[in-house]
């Protein structure tokens, strides 16, 4: 199952951290900064999944921005490794052409599409129509 | 600034991002993020009653100002009263905080469990979900001693709409998780197993992951799902791509769905119904196939999401054991991805292949890709991958490739991460112990350990290889002339040294004939490294020494002075003294009789029960270890420490492990009468 969702650009900010398991804030922070440390290093000649204490952690860079699921270690990389790039394309189409700066002005916003995507550490929905009609359902709301 | 979506303003908050992303320094930051905090707290004091719109406003700064890393010790409060708005967007923001900033405060504990319960109850299913997920996300004890009877209901109730069973069956499985003694089972876990027949497969998805971890704690209650989840499977797998519209991914028919389905199924047996076996062997056998067809897309994609499937497929395959056809197919399969472009896919071909190379179907079909293996470990770049590829070699060892893996083996320990070189000695080791049909090969390739990778080599290694030189007269010769040699080198590891001054102390006399290796010569050797050792090596050197003055009473007198010197009977050190003078005394007053008998050659080791060699003897000889034997060993290892955090009894542990996993699958092998190589199509 999934641990934490982490969403990090290069300089270290980070720009989303769902968490499903308990730790204190200081452990989240240490956190934070081992993947960061982690996953800066690596580039095309690595794989996309890196060992990390108990778990490991299946990343994908966009641009600035490194997307990283940390899981369990008998979970299946690629079918993780696609279930970020399905939250990507999620985030693009309802954000029209996703940047940074969208995550950081609708930080609150991004929270209800992992929601809808994710749920308990496991994946909840993976229809991009569904989530889509759902968040803009939401969207229209008061 | 982007653009604020025309459901909600929050103008206030999207100026005041702004204004902390054009702050230049941390204080000026600090600052704002004050004056902000002075503000929203006067605001929340105040005499007027804030609106919704303001309420949410405030606490969504709030929040962001956590989310920045101050800490925040008010608004909480406020939040709350957010969860009674009948609002959407307030609610929502309530909500959020409450999640992120978890308060242990016991009066808003109760409070919060009123609001959730009210949107529970209200029908609204926008509502619903979202207590739903707080619920989920938060998870604690009191949410669960309130909650935990009504979520299943509300999960299996007729008129539950879809999206509300999805986050339901997760809430639930979160609950489940952590206070597992408040959900009971009952009337409603039939019902969930049926929810693998639901319509929205979206409710199927997220109630896989609820009956798998149901499954995995009351297998009997869920077996019912085994059936259900073979069908589903194979409606999948065989569905055109025109089904399944919303589902499909880069042209792959609900890739999600199939592993987690797949997954499901390695929590159970095989299916003892013949239908339910025979349609879910076609069901892997047509993954299988899918995998040699030409590509429906270029796209990464498209191939991750396949191969997800493959891989899980194959998972399920080793897990069985059962199909000597399907685990060659695997093999083979994954044997292809060996050589693939993406580093992805060979890296997850190496990781898979290991546990294949234990099955006693395919162990063979595994050996035949040792050299494709070999150029891995050599040449691939991300470390991972090498080590990977050392597991594979390793797992696939036995008595044909024994010579040709350790020797590679040792090639790669030279250049190898020190991360990973305590685990590599340990594996040498064990597969040079293991495999020994000669045990002069043997002795090298420990000698050889210490030489490569003297610093990671523990102590079981090295007394294991003294232990075995005591029990075997016919390498003690070799061992001698072997060590001998080895300490010539100018700069030779300190257990280099132990191992030499024990071996030397013991059987130096099997090679002082000749003249190059006399015995002052191998007292001169030794005690040239002496001023170089550690306290403990010196005790084991003395020690040898008098051995010496034993076996060569021609070197008493040069061995008595070096005793005598001040350095060694005066020494700081009370084991060294301790020895220097009591061996210095024996030396003089015992006779020689006397002298024999205490310094006699030490006797054959007797064989403790774990160690790793009697298993290897009691294979050779008439009748097989019990199965209870090995499956006590195979317990005593425990869970290996991820990262580099990889202790020595950890590290231990987990390689004799796979070695027990080994024992076990070639006793398998032996006692089954399978045909030692399995024909297949090669490619």
């Amino acid at each position: 199952c999934i641990r934490f969702i982490l969403i990090q650009n290069r300089a270290g900010k980070t720009r989303l951290a769902k968490w499903y398991m308990q730790f204190d804030d200081d452990e989240k922070q240490k956190l934070i900064e081992e993947v960061h440390a982690v996953v800066t290093v690596r580039d095309a000649k690595h794989t996309n999944f890196v060992e990390f204490r108990n778990f490991k952690i299946i990343y994908r860079r966009y641009a600035g921005l490194y997307f990283c699921i940390c899981v369990d270690v008998t979970d299946n990389n690629l079918a993780y490794l696609e279930g970020i790039h399905n939250f990507v394309e999620v985030l693009n189409e309802y954000f029209h052409n996703v940047c940074e700066l969208d995550l950081v002005f609708n930080f609150y916003k991004v929270y209800t599409v992992v929601d809808e995507m994710f749920l308990a550490g496991e994946i909840r929905e993976t229809s991009q129509t569904k989530v889509l009609k759902q968040l803009l359902m939401l969207q229209s709301l008061e | 600034m982007p653009a604020v979506s025309k459901g909600d303003g929050m103008r206030g908050l999207a100026v005041f991002i702004s204004d902390i992303r054009n702050c230049k320094s941390k204080e000026a930051e600090i600052k704002r993020i004050n004056k902000e905090l002075a503000n929203i707290r006067s605001k929340f004091k105040g005499d007027k009653a804030l609106d919704g719109y303001s309420k949410k406003k405030y606490v969504c700064k709030l929040l962001f100002i956590f989310l920045l890393g101050h800490d925040i010790d008010f608004g909480h409060m406020e939040a709350v009263n957010l969860l009674s708005s009948n609002k959407y967007t307030e609610k929502q923001i309530g909500y959020l905080f409450i999640s992120v900033l978890v308060n242990s405060n016991s009066e808003l504990i109760r409070l919060i469990n009123n609001a959730i319960k009210n949107d529970l109850s209200s029908r609204n299913p926008t509502f619903m979900c979202l207590a739903l997920h707080c619920i989920a996300n938060v998870g604690s004890r009191e949410m669960a001693e309130a909650f935990a009877s009504e979520i299943p209901r509300i999960l299996v109730a007729g008129d539950t709409m879809d999206s509300v069973k999805q986050s339901a069956a997760l809430c639930l499985l979160r609950l489940y998780k952590t206070s597992p003694d408040l959900v009971l089972m009952g009337e409603w876990t039939s019902r969930v197993v049926h929810l693998l027949n639901d319509q929205h497969m979206g409710v199927v998805t997220a109630a896989i992951s609820l009956i798998t971890c149901l499954s995995q704690k009351n297998p009997d209650e869920f077996k019912t799902c085994v059936s259900l989840a073979v069908s589903r499977l194979s409606r999948i797998v065989s569905s055109a791509s025109t089904d399944l519209q919303d589902y499909t991914y880069y042209f792959v028919p609900a890739p999600w769905l199939s592993c987690k389905l797949l997954r499901l199924l390695q929590c159970y047996p095989p299916p003892e119904d013949g239908a339910v076996k025979g349609r879910l062997v076609e069901c892997l056998e047509t993954i299988l196939n899918k995998a040699q067809e030409p590509p429906k897309s270029k796209k990464v994609q498209h191939s991750n999401a396949k191969n997800a499937i493959l891989f899980e497929a194959i998972s399920l395959i080793i897990h069985y054991d059962s199909e000597p056809n399907l685990l060659v197919r695997a093999c083979n399969q994954l044997g292809q991805f060996l050589q693939h472009r993406e580093t992805n896919l060979r890296y997850l071909a190496l990781e898979s292949m290991c546990t294949l190379a234990s099955s006693e179907f395919s162990h063979e079909a595994v050996k035949t890709h040792i050299e494709t293996v070999i150029n891995a470990l050599k040449t691939e770049r991300d470390v991972s991958v090498r080590q990977r590829a050392a597991d594979l070699l390793y797992a696939m060892c036995d008595r044909s490739n024994a010579k040709q893996i350790v020797a590679e083996m040792l090639s790669y320990l030279e250049t190898a991460d020190y991360s990973i070189r305590e685990e590599m000695v340990l594996k040498v080791a064990i597969l040079a112990e293991k495999y020994a049909v000669d045990y002069s090969w043997y002795v090298d390739t420990i000698l050889n350990l210490i030489r490569i990778a003297g610093d990671y080599v523990s102590e079981e290694v090295w007394y294991r290889v003294i232990q075995i030189v005591i029990n075997r007269d016919d390498v003690q010769g070799y061992a001698a002339k072997t060590v001998f040699e080895a300490l010539q080198a100018p700069a030779c590891h300190e257990n280099m040294v132990k191992v030499g001054g024990y071996i030397l102390g013991e059987f130096g006399n099997l090679i002082a004939g000749d003249p190059r290796s006399s015995p002052l010569v191998q007292f001169n050797l030794l005690h040239s490294k002496f001023h170089l050792c550690s306290v403990p090596t010196r005790a084991l050197l003395l020690s040898a020494y008098i051995k010496f003055i034993n076996l060569f009473p021609e070197t008493k007198a040069t061995i008595q002075e070096v005793l005598r010197c001040d350095s060694q009977i005066r020494n700081s050190d009370v084991e060294l003294q301790q020895r220097a003078v009591e061996y210095l005394k024996l030396s003089s007053i015992a006779s020689t009789d006397v002298l024999a008998t205490v310094l006699e050659e030490m006797p054959p080791f007797p064989e403790r029960e774990s160690s790793i060699l009697a298993k290897l003897k009691k294979k050779k000889g008439p009748g097989a270890v019990s199965v209870t034997e090995l499956e006590d060993s195979k317990r005593e290892g425990g869970e290996l420490n991820g990262g580099g955090d990889r202790g020595p009894d950890t590290a231990a542990m987990a390689a004799s492990n796979a070695v027990s996993r080994l024992y076990h699958a070639e006793e398998g092998r032996q006692s089954k009468n399978v045909p030692t190589y399995v024909h297949f199509v090669s490619r």
